[in-house]
């Protein structure tokens, strides 16, 4: 809440600021940008949205990540997180907030700092430390390319990675390195705005996740065929 | 004064024409009604500004216009006259006209909140502009008001000489180039800030990297990409805003048909060439003709003969031209990302047209335009520089000789560079301040050469005679021109991946006023920071152009900064009062700019 007010005490200096002309050269804009897809497996095909938004200005924003996973008519991954973010160099934000995962039960909050930016080679990186309750912790890295087949077909590459600092065996969470997961999509950008896309997704678990998961009667490595739309507004 | 008259002729049958087009369909114009501008004459002018409907793509939109013209119209007027004019505000919004380039009191200057009590001119009221022409040449005038100039709130001015003109032509046309998007202008800037390259469909592709691998190796195309990579910065951001949503107008002509000027054979032809845009540079030729460079920002030059130039948003040159045949030849003004064009036809008779050209390739920005000096490079390992992870530093080169240390030697290695032309004035070290980093800034020029004989990215080698500064002589001997009586050094600077734009890392909203004393001659050095060309319009006070050549300094309103590149030029003080300063790109404007106080 601190955050809040100081983000949007910020903004309405920043509003204030320009008196010539109607041109703000700093406006409070706002931007949704998603990739929703459907993955093929045997058996009910998961759904998965990965969704990011912000409202904000040049250098400081309110930054929202959701993504999750229903599979048939259960939510089998869902988290939500509420960040500030603040430019801190010409091509990073540092982020920092809360995380609240609501699935798998029971629902585990999380503080949150993260470095988002584009790293030199024009990587796209996202990487996270989050901070549990009872002194568990979390690694995630995010990476992703783009390399453009032509001005509307782009195929990017994704790999994301996460490290847990405990077990959790409520939610199915082994010490150390957790999962795996590459992706490989191929869009066709209509608009820039909206982009539907192929692509492939391969998912592995390790260590303790894996042992867990096995004990569930879960699958440890899968390789789908995705198919979705990549948005922004 | 044959000439004269012939010309005279020429413009009131633009007006009639212009009448007559807006008789028949008051309500919307559509691209390609009207031949020729309207024109006004004259020493009292009323002009209303209001919304128009318009179409120039197949879609209704609505346009900012002035006595329901886009262009809006073309004023005419005489040397030494004392002009007024009663400019009402039909609009719901608050609006201005600048009169860019001419020499006038501040009051008169028409900058809301920035000319001497002016703030604008509220809807429905009238505000009467008053002010002597004291000059005269090619000029233009435009709103200085939100984004009203990207909606069409922008005509040209033709001020006659009291002096015969000296050179000669029968027939006079005004060409204003420009830009329009069916969008919000609104929507263009928030476009811009959320995906920078939001309008860039010029980015290299796989086709592209095959081909550097074919020519190059494997190697050799990694080590050419491998700095702008690690920089995050791409070698074709040539411009942020490009045909992908604008459609290019030729004194409001689309190019499908164009605006079409006619000459009977043998006749000697002068364009006043305007670049009207928000956003635009166009690379102009008229294949088949040479064209003689004779004005530029309204003040006469010494003739070049050129077969292209370049000019920046808000330059103006007037060229003249000789058809020695009785055909249709293409005016081709190609946007500098060469993602579109702006066509005109030069005929004898309206039912011949000329072929149009193919654009250009796509070209990339290369280490000059990055300003890193080849010349102190020479003979460096390039590919073993280490600029990984921090750009900064290894672009930095500058700061860290900054400690006082005398650059005279390296000075000297970078004179060389601008054709061996010696500048009179010692040249000026280049430093950053401490608003000069962080996240608002991407980088900093190495080392900021004077390019003024570069005809810049996309034109270089191309096998025609590029017009450069280096070639703009004025017409009249400068000898007596007053030495400078101090510096200031300005930098150009913005992240384009954020899309802000400052000077000095400051943007305009944090910034202080620069403080000019009047009867000062001030030199100002522009060191541009980035990978786009700024053109800088200083407002109120001549910007005599440091070329090389100080006999003959031509006198401009507005110069073009390379990128990467520094330019100087002199500002002798001689007006009083507020002015604006800033560069002309629409949306770099908001910080990009600066008040100047002359006092």
């Amino acid at each position: 809440m601190k955050l809040l007010t100081i983000t949007l005490a910020s903004y309405s200096i920043a509003l204030s600021s320009l008196s010539f002309a109607s041109m703000e050269d700093d406006p409070v804009l706002t931007k949704v940008m998603g990739e929703v897809e459907m993955r093929s497996t045997n058996g009910d095909n998961p759904r998965v949205w990965n969704i990011d938004a912000w409202v904000g200005q040049d250098l400081n924003k309110l930054w929202i990540k959701a993504e999750g996973e229903r599979v048939g008519s259960n939510t089998e991954q869902s988290e939500l997180q509420l960040l500030y973010s603040k430019a801190v160099a010409p091509f990073w934000d540092l982020q920092f907030g809360v995380k609240k995962d609501f699935n798998p039960k029971p629902s585990r909050n999380w503080g949150v700092i993260a470095a988002k930016g584009l790293a030199p080679y024009l990587f796209e990186i996202d990487a996270s430390l989050f901070i549990g309750e009872s002194g568990q912790s979390a690694v995630r890295l995010d990476a992703e390319y783009e390399y453009m087949l032509s001005q509307k077909l782009i195929i990017s590459p994704e790999i994301e990675i996460n490290i847990f600092g405990k077990d959790d065996e409520l939610t199915g969470t082994g010490k150390g390195l957790s999962t795996v997961e590459a992706g490989l999509r191929l869009r066709y950008e209509i608009t820039r705005e909206f982009a539907p896309y192929i692509g492939i997704n391969w998912e592995k678990k390790y260590g303790n996740t894996a042992d867990f998961s096995a004990t569930e009667g879960e699958n440890i490595e899968d390789t789908q065929l995705v198919v979705g739309v990549r948005f922004w507004f | 004064m044959n000439n004269k008259t012939l010309s005279r002729r020429q413009f009131v049958t633009g007006v009639t024409m212009g009448a007559a087009a807006l008789a028949i369909n008051p309500s919307i114009l559509f691209a390609g009604m009207r031949n020729n501008i309207t024109t006004l004459t004259g020493n009292t002018f009323n002009l209303s500004i209001g919304e128009q409907s318009v179409n120039f793509t197949g879609t209704t939109r609505q346009a900012t216009t002035v006595n329901n013209s886009l262009p809006a119209p073309l004023l005419r007027l005489k040397e030494g006259e004392m002009i007024t004019l009663h400019v009402k505000n039909n609009l719901k919004e608050s609006t201005s006209i600048h009169w860019h380039g001419l020499i006038l009191p501040s009051e008169m200057d028409g900058v809301p909140d920035i000319s001497n009590d002016f703030h604008g001119i509220d809807p429905g009221q009238t505000f009467t502009y008053r002010f002597k022409a004291k000059q005269s040449g090619t000029y233009w005038y435009h709103s200085h008001s939100g984004y009203q100039e990207q909606t069409g709130l922008y005509g040209s001015i033709v001020i006659d000489p009291i002096d015969k003109d000296p050179f000669e032509y029968d027939k006079d046309y005004v060409v204003m180039l420009s830009d329009w998007t069916d969008e919000d202008p609104n929507d263009v800037y928030a476009n811009l800030k959320k995906l920078s390259d939001y309008y860039n469909r010029g980015e290299r592709t796989h086709s592209d990297l095959m081909n550097d691998i074919r020519e190059k190796g494997v190697s050799g195309t990694w080590n050419s990409r491998k700095m702008w990579n690690q920089m995050r910065m791409s070698q074709r951001d040539l411009s942020d805003v490009t045909g992908y949503t604008y459609t290019y107008l030729t004194n409001g002509h689309t190019p499908d048909k164009g605006w079409v000027g006619l000459f009977n054979k043998g006749e000697k032809i002068r364009l006043r060439f305007i670049n009207g845009s928000a956003m635009t540079f166009f690379d102009v030729r008229i294949p088949g003709l040479k064209m003689t460079v004779v004005a530029a920002d309204g003040n006469n030059v010494q003739p070049v003969n050129v077969d292209e130039f370049r000019i920046g948003v808000s330059e103006t040159y007037d060229v003249i031209v000789e058809p020695k045949d009785d055909m249709a030849y293409t005016i081709f003004a190609q946007d500098i990302a060469r993602s579109g064009y702006a066509r005109g036809t030069l005929t004898p008779n309206v039912s011949m047209t000329a072929e149009v050209p193919e654009l250009d390739k796509v070209p990339n920005l290369t280490h000059t335009d990055m300003g890193m000096d080849m010349s102190n490079m020479a003979g460096m390992d390039h590919g073993s520089m280490d600029m990984g992870g921090k750009p900064s530093a290894g672009m930095d080169h500058s700061k860290m000789n900054m400690g006082q240390k005398p650059m005279a030697g390296m000075d000297n290695s970078k004179m060389n560079m601008s054709g061996g032309k010696k500048m009179s004035t010692m040249d000026s070290m280049v430093t950053h301040a401490d608003t000069e980093f962080g996240p608002h800034v991407d980088m900093r020029s190495a080392s900021p050469q004077y390019r003024l004989d570069d005809p810049g990215v996309g034109l270089r080698n191309n096998g025609r005679k590029v017009l450069t500064y280096a070639d703009l002589r004025n017409l009249h001997m400068t000898h007596n021109y007053p030495d400078p009586d101090r510096e200031v050094q300005l930098h150009l600077m913005g992240n384009m991946m954020r899309y802000m734009w400052s000077i000095n890392g400051v943007k305009f909203s944090k910034a202080e006023p620069l403080r000019f004393k009047m009867g000062e001659v001030v030199r100002i050095t522009l060191v541009n920071d980035t990978m786009m060309n700024h053109p800088m319009h200083l407002h109120g006070l001549w910007s005599d152009l440091e070329t090389g050549d100080n006999m003959y300094i031509p006198r401009k309103h507005t110069v073009i900064v390379q990128p990467g590149a520094k330019i100087s030029y002199r500002v002798i003080v001689d007006a009083k009062g507020s002015w604006a300063y800033h560069c002309h790109l629409l949306y770099h404007m908001a910080g990009m700019f600066r008040q100047v106080i002359v006092a």
